[in-house]
C-alpha cells in the first residue's frame, strides 16, 4: 500500500500511572498521542520538542524498544508492530539507534572491541576472525584506531564515546538510525565533529536517519525534513529550509523565535510563552497549545474552537503540514515570516 | 482547583513596576545590552588568580593567572568549553573551592577596596550572598529538597538585612513577585518539588537578589531549561539588571547567549583568558585561532547549511598543559615559537580592549592575520577528512 520507507501512522504511547490499594492504573501520561509521519529512504527527518514533549519516546516505540500501545509503523512495507519477538529480533538488522548520553550507554566492563562486535554476535554474523576485521574496519571509519579496540570505554573523551556508539550501531549495516540526541552532551567543537561524521557517514552508506534531538540549530543543520512536536503531538512538519524561514503553527514560531543568535548585531523578535509547559497527564482539551498560544488568547471566540476541536495536520503545500486552526490570522500578528529588524540580514 | 483550571499554565503576574512586561504570552525585541558609555566604575577586579587541584596525578592548573575587571550595570561574560576553567573561577571568586583538593594558590580578587582572599571567614560570610551572589546551573539541586522556598528566601535576608521573621517573610514575597511567580503569598511554604524547572530557577534568581547584591556571578543560568523557558529567564535577568543596576558575570559555554548579553567577553581556554574583547568586537571579528574556530563550529538557525567549522582533537589535560601555547596541539598555525614560548594576551592597537593570546598578532595585526586564521581553520576542518 505504502511506498514510503518508513511510515508511522497514529503512533501512540501511553504510561500508566498506577495508584490506590489494588495498584490499578488511575491516570495516563499520553507521552505520544497521535504521531504520524513518513521517511524517505536516505533522508534526514528531525524531531523537535522541549522536554517532556514525547519525541525520544516516539524514537523508542517506533523501534520498539517501548511496546506502541496503538498505531502502526510500517518499514519497508512490513507492519513492525504486528511481529513477534523474533521476527522483531531480525527486523533490527536494518534498523539501530544512537544514544544520547555516551557514558551510560556504554558497557564500562567491555572493551570497545567486545562492544562494537557484540552486534554481530548476536545475529551470528560471520566468524570470529571476520568480525574482528569488521570491528578494525568500522573503528576507522568513525575516525579511531585500530588498537583502541582493546582498550575500555572510560579511557575515552565524550566524542571519541560517542564515535564507539555509532560504530556499534554500524556493525550490522542498518538502513534506518534512530538517533537520540547524539550530539546533546558535547561541547561545541567536538558536537560539531560528530555532526559531520553522521553526515558524512550517511552519504558513503545511504543511511536514513530519524535524528531526535532539542537543539534547534543543530537539528536545522542536519535534517532534510524536521517535524516540531508539542505535548505528544506533531503541530508542524515541513522541509528545514522551509520551517526555518516559513514557520507557520505559533508554537513553531515561538520557539524558533527563543533561539539565541550568536551575533550582537542581530535583534530578531522574540515571542514569550508566558508559563510552562502542562503537565501531559491532564494536557488541554482541544488544541493542546491554546493555553500559551498568543493566537488563540487575542479573542474569545478562538479560545472557544481551540479548546473544544483539535486540528489536524493539514497539507498547506510544498510539503508543509501544520495543525492549527488560524494559520493566516497567525501569520497577521506574526507578519509572514520570521520578522528581523530593517537594514538586518 | 475544577477540572477546567488543572491545564492552566502558570501565568506569572510579574509586577517589575513602571516597565511591568505585558502578562501573557507576548513578541518582543531583543534589545542589545545597554550602551558601554552608561556603565560605572569598577564593582570588581581579579589579579593573576591561580586556582589548582592537588591529585594523585600531580597538580591540575584549572585557573592559571587569570585577569579581568567588572564595572557597575555591566555584563560579563565567561565562555568556554568544559574542564576551561570558567566555573573554577566563579567559586574561587566566592572561596567556595574545596579544599583539599583544590586552592587558589595566589591572585587578588579586588572588591570594595579590600582583597576578598585575604578577608577572614567570618568578614568573607557577609559578602557572600549578600554583596556577592551567585545563581547556580542546577535549580533542581542548588535548592534544598527539604526546606520550603520561603525558609531558603529568608535564610539569607535575616542573616544578612537582619530583619525579624516576618519582615523577612515580607521582603521574600517581594523578591517572588518581582522575579514573577504566581500567587508568591501562597507559595511561599511550598517546598521546591513543587515548582517547574523555570519556576525554580526564577527562586535562585529571587534568593540571589534579595539582599540586593552588587555583583551576580549566573553559572550557566539557562543551561537546564528548554529554549522557550530560557528565553523567559534571559528577558527577566536583562530586565531586572537595568532596574537594579546590578552587574553580572555570565558564565556559560553558549556563545549565543553571551551574544544576546554581554557587553564584554573573556574567552577562555584550558585555564586561561585567550581573548578578551567587547561582544560586538568578538563576534565580528574574532582573533584567536580557538575563538574563530568555535564561532565557525556552531549551526546557526538564521543561516542554512554552511559546512561546520571543525576544531580537530582535544582540549589538553589540565594535568599535562604543554609547555608553550596550551591550544598548540589543536592549531593549524602553530610554528616553533608557539611550542618553547606561551603567548601572553597580546592588546590589538586598532581595536582599544581587544586582546588575544596569540603570536601570531606580535607584529603584524591587520586584518590580513585574522583572515589567514580563518581560512586555515576553515581548511584544517577539511583535511581532517570526513571521518577524523
Amino acid at each position: 500500500m505504502s511506498e514510503h520507507f518508513l511510515e508511522v501512522t497514529n503512533l501512540q504511547k501511553h504510561f500508566p500511572i498506577f495508584g490506590g490499594i489494588l495498584s490499578r492504573p488511575v491516570a495516563w501520561v499520553k507521552a505520544v498521542d497521535g504521531v504520524s509521519f513518513y521517511l524517505e529512504q536516505g533522508e534526514t527527518l528531525g524531531l523537535v520538542g522541549e522536554s517532556g514533549c514525547g519525541k525520544s519516546t516516539t524514537g523508542r516505540t517506533i523501534l520498539r524498544l517501548l511496546e506502541p500501545t496503538g498505531g502502526s509503523v510500517r518499514f519497508k512495507n512490513k507492519d513492525l508492530v504486528e511481529l513477534d519477538r523474533s521476527q522483531m529480533r531480525d527486523m533490527r538488522r536494518n534498523m539501530q539507534m544512537i544514544f544520547q548520553d555516551p557514558y551510560a550507554s556504554l558497557n564500562p566492563r567491555m572493551t570497545v572491541g567486545n562492544i562494537i562486535e557484540e552486534p554481530l554476535v548476536i545475529h551470528g554474523i560471520g566468524t570470529k576472525v571476520d568480525r574482528r576485521k569488521k570491528v578494525v574496519a568500522l573503528l576507522q571509519e568513525v575516525g579511531l584506531r585500530e588498537e583502541h579496540a582493546s582498550r575500555y570505554p572510560h579511557e575515552f573523551s565524550g566524542g571519541q564515546r560517542q564515535r564507539i556508539g555509532i560504530a556499534r550501531a554500524l556493525a550490522i549495516e542498518p538502513e534506518l538510525i534512530v538517533a537520540d540526541e547524539p550530539v546533546s552532551a558535547l561541547d561545541v567543537s567536538i558536537q560539531a565533529q560528530v555532526i559531520n561524521l553522521l553526515q558524512a557517514l550517511q552519504k558513503r552508506r545511504g543511511l536514513t536517519y530519524l535524528f531526535v534531538a532539542h537543539n534547534l540549530s543543530v537539528v536545522e543543520h542536519i535534517s532534510d525534513r524536521v517535524a516540531v512536536m508539542y505535548l505528544g503531538k506533531i503541530v508542524e512538519i515541513a522541509p528545514a529550509k522551509k520551517l526555518y524561514a516559513m514557520p507557520k503553527h505559533p508554537y513553531t514560531r515561538a520557539l524558533l523565535s527563543a533561539v539565541p543568535i550568536p551575533d550582537p548585531d542581530v535583534h530578531p523578535k522574540r515571542i514569550i510563552l508566558e508559563g510552562d509547559v502542562p503537565s501531559p497527564i491532564k494536557a488541554p482539551p482541544g488544541c493542546r497549545f491554546h493555553p500559551r498560544c498568543p493566537v488563540a488568547q487575542a479573542e474569545a471566540s478562538r479560545v472557544q474552537k481551540c479548546r473544544s476541536e483539535d486540528p489536524p495536520l493539514v497539507d498547506i503545500g510544498e510539503e508543509q503540514f501544520v495543525a492549527c486552526h488560524f494559520i493566516a490570522e497567525a501569520d497577521h500578528i506574526f507578519g509572514e515570516s520570521r520578522t528581523r529588524q530593517p537594514g538586518q540580514s | 482547583m475544577t477540572k477546567d483550571e488543572l491545564w492552566k499554565p502558570e501565568i506569572p503576574d510579574a509586577t517589575l513596576g513602571a516597565g511591568a512586561p505585558p502578562v501573557g504570552s507576548h513578541i518582543t525585541d531583543v534589545k542589545s545590552p545597554a550602551p558601554e558609555a552608561e556603565l560605572g566604575e569598577v564593582t570588581l577586579e581579579v589579579k593573576n588568580l591561580c586556582t589548582y587541584f592537588y591529585g594523585e596525578e600531580g597538580v591540575g592548573k584549572a585557573v592559571d593567572d587569570v585577569n579581568f575587571y567588572i564595572r557597575r550595570r555591566e555584563v560579563l561574560g565567561i565562555v568556554g568549553e568544559s574542564g576551561c576553567g570558567k566555573s573554577v573561577t566563579s567559586l574561587s571568586i566566592m572561596r567556595l573551592i574545596p579544599n583539599p583538593p583544590g586552592k587558589t594558590v595566589r591572585g587578588e580578587i579586588i572588591f570594595e577596596g579590600r582583597d576578598l582572599l585575604k578577608l577572614p571567614e567570618d568578614q568573607m560570610r557577609k559578602v557572600r550572598g549578600n554583596k556577592i551572589s551567585m545563581i547556580f546551573q542546577e535549580p533542581m539541586t542548588s535548592l534544598n529538597p527539604v526546606f520550603t522556598i520561603g525558609d531558603q528566601i529568608t535564610e539569607g535576608i535575616r542573616l544578612h538585612m537582619k530583619l525579624g521573621k516576618h519582615e523577612a517573610r515580607e521582603r521574600a514575597v517581594e523578591m517572588m513577585e518581582l522575579v514573577g511567580i504566581p500567587a508568591s503569598r501562597e507559595r511561599l511554604d511550598d517546598y521546591p518539588h513543587q515548582f517547574s524547572g523555570g519556576m525554580r530557577q526564577r527562586i535562585m534568581i529571587a534568593m540571589a537578589l534579595a539582599c540586593d547584591p552588587q555583583l551576580i556571578i549566573a553559572d550557566e543560568p539557562t543551561t537546564a531549561l528548554d529554549v522557550t523557558i530560557q528565553a523567559q529567564i534571559l528577558e527577566l535577568m536583562k530586565k531586572l539588571q537595568e532596574r537594579l543596576n546590578t552587574s553580572i558575570i555570565l558564565i556559560t559555554h553558549d556563545l549565543a547567549v553571551i551574544a544576546e548579553m554581554a557587553h564584554r567577553v573573556n574567552v577562555m581556554y584550558a585555564g586561561r583568558v585567550v581573548e578578551e574583547a567587547s561582544s560586538r568586537q568578538l563576534f565580528k571579528s574574532p582573533k584567536h585561532p580557538y575563538t574563530t574556530g568555535l564561532l565557525a563550529s556552531i549551526p546557526r538557525v538564521d543561516r542554512h547549511g554552511e559546512k561546520l567549522c571543525v576544531i580537530k582533537g582535544t582540549v589538553p589535560s589540565p594535568f599535562n598543559f604543554p609547555k608553550g601555547c596550551r591550544f598548540i596541539n589543536r592549531c593549524p598555525l602553530a610554528h616553533e615559537k608557539c611550542e618553547n614560548e606561551e603567548p601572553p594576551l597580546i592588546q590589538i592597537k586598532e581595536e582599544p580592549g581587544h586582546s588575544a593570546r596569540c603570536w601570531l598578532y606580535e607584529d603584524k595585526q591587520d586584518a590580513s592575520v585574522s583572515d589567514e586564521i580563518r581560512r586555515k581553520m576553515l581548511k584544517a576542518g577539511e583535511d581532517m577528512g570526513e571521518t577524523e
